[in-house]
């Protein structure tokens, strides 16, 4: 059980979403990082359902109130451990009050902090995922405040915790800024240039819903107003003003504006790691790249982990 | 099967569009697409189309396209029923409604011309999108067709009942929105702890009535 000291940037509780409820206007949400959210629960024995807490940039903070073991993914946002570095990708057993800090961005935008037994919240529309616009979902529909308390769900909070540490990931999952797409629809309508041939920008107003990405604006020929149809986590809009958008986990599921490319769902978790003022680069690829992609995507996933004692006895023992 | 364009969106989700001119009528083809494809897929019915998203281990982008097309060709353009008809109470104009009287200006009606023709008939929920329950009803004739505001509201009170595009539609919460607002609802849109959470779905019916 760990209670928040600072919430730092943002940190909202998240778990795989709410698949099925697009057809009532609700977002897929979720982990952003769904590959980092994946591992994590996988380090401390959660089934992959179970809710992590996302932590975006730095200036978080957690006191630990009974002893739990927990496991950091995804972004080196400089967690430390009562002052001391927290090895991430690796189950750790935390005792009471030692805390555990996020000192700054290294890379990445969002960390991954996994609980034995699974983050507990209510479940909202088959998810505890945080759906900050619409006010529900998580804690309160909100992010977490000063003194809010994580507590494993009812029930399911191992009994032996100690068992659980010293789980490490064996693999770093790559996270490359170079995003590789799928044409939609009309590629003869895009130069193909346009959106490959330098980075963008992601923009300052970019968020959960979706990265505005900065650059020459693109030119096209669709000026029609498009009737809005079904978008989701990976599409790139294009708005009149030539700047593409990006869709995130947020994002609304349907869309009214041109789609220019579809971003494969394997490289989606690298996306996920930008933050404003970051550059990402786009290549095309083929639907059978995507798909092999994919495949070894899921593949890296079912991985067995490895024990490795060493590592997470000398961290919790230099707390 | 014909009207339809089949489109890959990426290696794990394809796009059906019904072409048809007749917006009421696509949106009853693309209901009745939606009902039949739900068995095994991830189904996501628009106003005229269906997004079909699938796991790429599972299938190949080329199988749903083929398996959509089979479905297209079956059927029944009647077969669509109407769901549920909900009378929808508004307090049109003033406070509630302080785009009606340019709304109406812009379209060469008085207002009550226009809430007289917003009441006339029960409207279809063509699709719920945009927003958390937001309805997107219609279509509109083009005697109440407006384009939207040209400077989005950052702030739309929640149950404001608005027209744009050939639509009208019922904000369920409060956000940023550019249509036109011409009235107010009490009624609930949204419930994320109701099963359903959403007072409307696709294919119901809206009767507005002013009180």
């Amino acid at each position: 059980m760990l209670r928040v000291v600072a919430p730092g940037v943002l940190c909202t509780v998240q778990d795989l979403g709410r698949s099925g409820y697009q057809r009532f206007g609700v977002p897929v949400g979720g982990a952003m990082d769904r590959v980092a959210c994946a591992i994590a629960n996988r380090l401390v024995g959660n089934l992959p359902t179970a809710a992590c807490v996302e932590i975006t940039g730095g200036g978080a903070v957690f006191e630990v109130v009974e002893p739990c073991v927990v496991a950091v993914t995804g972004a080196d946002l400089g967690a430390t451990l009562n002052g001391q570095p927290l090895p991430m990708w690796l189950s750790v057993y935390l005792t009471a009050g030692r805390r555990v800090a996020f000192e700054g961005r290294r890379s990445g935008a969002r960390a991954y902090l996994a609980l034995a037994g699974g983050v507990d919240a209510p479940l909202v529309l088959g998810s505890r995922s945080t759906y900050l616009p619409g006010g529900f979902g998580g804690l309160g529909g909100r992010g977490l405040q000063m003194d809010d308390v994580l507590r494993p769900v009812p029930g399911q909070a191992p009994r032996d915790l100690i068992r659980l540490a010293g789980c490490a990931w064996p693999v770093a999952v790559d996270y490359a800024l170079l995003i590789r797409i799928l044409p939609f629809h009309d590629p003869s309508d895009l130069r193909s240039a346009d959106l490959t041939a330098h980075p963008w920008r992601v923009g300052a107003s970019s968020n959960r819903i979706g990265l505005r990405l900065e650059g020459p604006p693109i030119q096209t020929s669709q000026s029609r107003e498009v009737i809005s149809f079904g978008v989701f986590p990976g599409v790139i809009q294009l708005p009149p003003d030539g700047q593409p958008i990006l869709l995130m986990a947020d994002a609304q599921p349907t869309g009214g504006y041109p789609v220019v490319a579809v971003v494969i769902q394997a490289d989606l978790h690298r996306a996920a790691q930008a933050l404003p003022g970051d550059e990402l680069r786009f290549a095309w690829t083929t639907i059978a790249e995507a798909t092999h992609a994919w495949r070894e995507l899921q593949r890296l996933l079912a991985l067995p982990v490895e024990e490795d004692d060493g590592t997470a006895l000398a961290a919790a023992s230099r707390g | 099967m014909t009207g339809w364009r089949i489109l890959p969106m990426g290696e794990a989700a394809v796009l059906a569009e019904c072409m048809l001119d007749d917006v009421a009528a696509a949106n009853a083809q693309a209901l009745a697409l939606a009902c039949a494809l739900q068995l095994g897929f991830d189904i996501l019915p628009a106003i005229r189309s269906v997004l079909v998203r699938f796991d790429p281990l599972l299938w190949t982008v080329d199988e749903v396209a083929a398996h959509i097309r089979r479905q297209i060709d079956q059927l029944v353009p009647t077969a669509q029923a109407d769901g549920q008809t909900v009378v929808v109470p508004v307090r049109y104009g003033g406070e509630h409604g302080p785009d009606l009287d340019d709304a109406a200006q812009s379209l060469g009606l008085s207002a009550d011309a226009l809430v007289a023709q917003h009441t006339a008939q029960a409207w279809r929920v063509l699709m719920i999108g945009f927003a958390p329950g937001f309805p997107y009803i219609g279509p509109l004739p083009a005697s109440l067709t407006l384009s939207r505001r040209a400077t989005p509201r950052p702030t739309v009170p929640a149950g404001s009942v608005a027209i744009a595009a050939g639509f009208t539609g019922i904000y369920p919460a409060r956000l940023p929105g550019g249509w036109h607002l011409i009235g107010r609802t009490d009624l609930t849109l949204f419930d994320p702890m109701r099963q359903p959470p959403t007072l409307l779905q696709a294919g119901d019916r809206v009767q507005f009535v002013a009180v």
